[in-house]
């Protein structure tokens, strides 16, 4: 009982939370623009209106048009379930679930992208196709932040790997997971979230077609991403296992809205990357993750 | 202690990477400046307490090779009013996996090489073997000038972090002599940028290897 209760108690605050993200970008970016700006609950007030609207299909779907972007949520969100909160640990952690987490983000891209297809359109499946030729450069990265930590821990759970202090390739760690962070969640020098110009378009073509409670769906499993990204990069570097659980609650916050904010400012100063440029960022970011596995090999015993 | 000086040698290895994968002037000097600037710090951060000697050399580096040089070289680029872009022999992702081999191969040659006890766990050998490799890519790689003086930079870089080992055995008046050949070093170089960019009205260093009457 205890143990649903708890689970429960990290949904809602998953899913309340998630929300307010992408609002604080919107903010810093009109801040910065001397704008006044949406509020910040702005997404909220977005997900009810499309909530109560109906849904457009096109005759050429099948049910994976609807059935895609449900799962993509489902899975966004249990892989958010096994990150760790701060000091109070995981609900549903156990060893080896750092692979699920990688297979379940995977599984969230290839939904999107499968939805995508689903309408038939040529210029979905060209976004579809942007999405996961640049998810393929994240991926690798990702994949090589979780080995550095891996060895870096010995271990194979989250929370046994995101609680101690970063090594040595703590600040490499930090500059490739943003890049990723970045890159992942179509932020600006990869793409631009507010962009309705077909040719630069790449996750905002994936949802073109998309209307009603499966957009809001979408939307918020975008949000949830966010935020899932913000606290995988926040406790990968900061030391949340030598910190009281109140001050361990404390800088998860304070380094999530860090992160949101860094965002926001790096959309506000940054243009948009020409698409040539795009693969030679995410190759720094890999390689940075992939400095930070070597730190963690060579470095770590010493 | 130990840890920090760790932290800045990771950072100083991201910014190889930066640097070979920059593809404007400006960035590439940002990167070089902010090296400097890190390189500069970490004397102090090698020992519990700090002496006269010590913070002097690290005063002078973070002013040498985290301000001046790269105002001079800003300044070179300024008035020679040379075009930001860099255009590369070896292009950026092949350049940046090179150079990801290079700290990789670094990392793994410091590993075998028989350094004092207290020396091997250290990162200073290999943060200081891959931005040497860094800094020859650049010289190779790169056609501007500004670039490959750049490269010279993040190779003096590593040579520096190679002499951070000796910095008790090696008297302040060699570290002096190092900065100021550098500074020396960098001004004709601005100067010798100038003269190429009238001569030719254009930095490109291809240009040089043609001979005219």
């Amino acid at each position: 009982m205890n143990v649903l209760l708890d689970v429960l108690l990290r949904a809602v605050v998953w899913l309340a939370l998630a929300p307010l993200l992408p609002g604080i970008i919107t903010k810093t970016k009109a801040w910065v623009a001397g704008r006044r700006g949406p509020p910040v609950l702005q997404l909220s007030y977005d997900l009810a209106r499309l909530w109560r609207k109906g849904v457009v299909l096109s005759t050429l779907v099948s049910p994976g048009f609807v059935i895609g972007p449900a799962v993509a949520w489902v899975a966004v969100f249990g892989a958010a379930l096994l990150l760790p909160l701060g000091a109070l640990g995981t609900g549903l952690g156990f060893e080896g679930d750092v692979l699920l987490f990688v297979y379940l983000l995977a599984l969230a891209r290839f939904c999107t992208a499968w939805a995508a297809m689903e309408t038939g359109s040529a210029f979905e499946g060209m976004g579809a196709a942007r999405e996961v030729s640049y998810a393929v450069l994240s991926e690798a990265a990702i994949i090589a932040a979780v080995l550095a930590l891996c060895v870096q821990s010995g271990s194979t759970s989250l929370v046994a790997m995101l609680t101690p202090a970063a090594g040595a390739g703590a600040v490499l760690l930090a500059a490739g997971l943003f890049v990723v962070l970045l890159a992942e969640n179509c932020r600006v020098p990869f793409d631009d979230p507010n962009t309705h110009l077909e040719l630069t378009m790449i996750h905002e073509v994936m949802v073109l077609d998309h209307s009603g409670p499966p957009l809001a769906v979408i939307l918020h499993g975008a949000s949830v991403k966010l935020l899932l990204f913000a606290v995988f990069l926040t406790e990968a570097v900061l030391p949340m296992g030598s910190l009281t659980p109140l001050a361990a609650t404390g800088a998860l916050a304070a380094s999530v809205l860090v992160v949101t904010l860094a965002t926001g400012m790096t959309e506000s100063l940054l243009a948009r990357f020409a698409f040539r440029r795009v693969p030679l960022l995410l190759t720094v970011g890999f390689l940075l993750c992939l400095f930070a596995l070597l730190f963690a090999w060579r470095g770590g015993p010493a | 202690m130990n840890h920090a000086l760790d932290l800045l040698i990771g950072l100083v290895m991201g910014l190889n990477l930066l640097a070979l994968g920059s593809g404007r002037l400006p960035s590439l000097i940002r990167a070089v400046s902010l090296q400097g600037v890190a390189l500069g710090v970490m004397p102090l951060l090698m020992e519990p307490e700090v002496r006269w000697h010590v913070a002097l050399v690290a005063l002078a580096t973070v002013t040498g090779k985290g301000l001046v040089i790269p105002a001079l070289l800003r300044r070179a680029m300024r008035t020679a009013n040379i075009d930001r872009e860099i255009l590369p022999f070896v292009g950026f992702v092949p350049s940046l996996l090179l150079g990801a081999g290079g700290t990789i191969a670094a990392m793994v040659l410091a590993h075998e090489l028989p350094l004092l006890p207290e020396q091997t766990g250290s990162l200073i050998v290999p943060g200081a073997l891959a931005s040497i490799f860094t800094g020859f890519l650049l010289l190779i790689g790169r056609s501007k000038a500004i670039a490959q003086v750049s490269g010279y930079l993040i190779l003096e870089n590593g040579i520096y972090l190679f002499g951070l080992l000796l910095i008790h055995a090696m008297p302040l008046m060699v570290e002096a002599g190092i900065l100021l050949d550098l500074t020396v070093g960098v001004f004709i170089f601005g100067i010798i940028v100038d003269r190429i960019q009238r001569e030719f009205d254009s930095i490109d260093t291809r240009k040089l290897t043609t001979l005219r009457e």
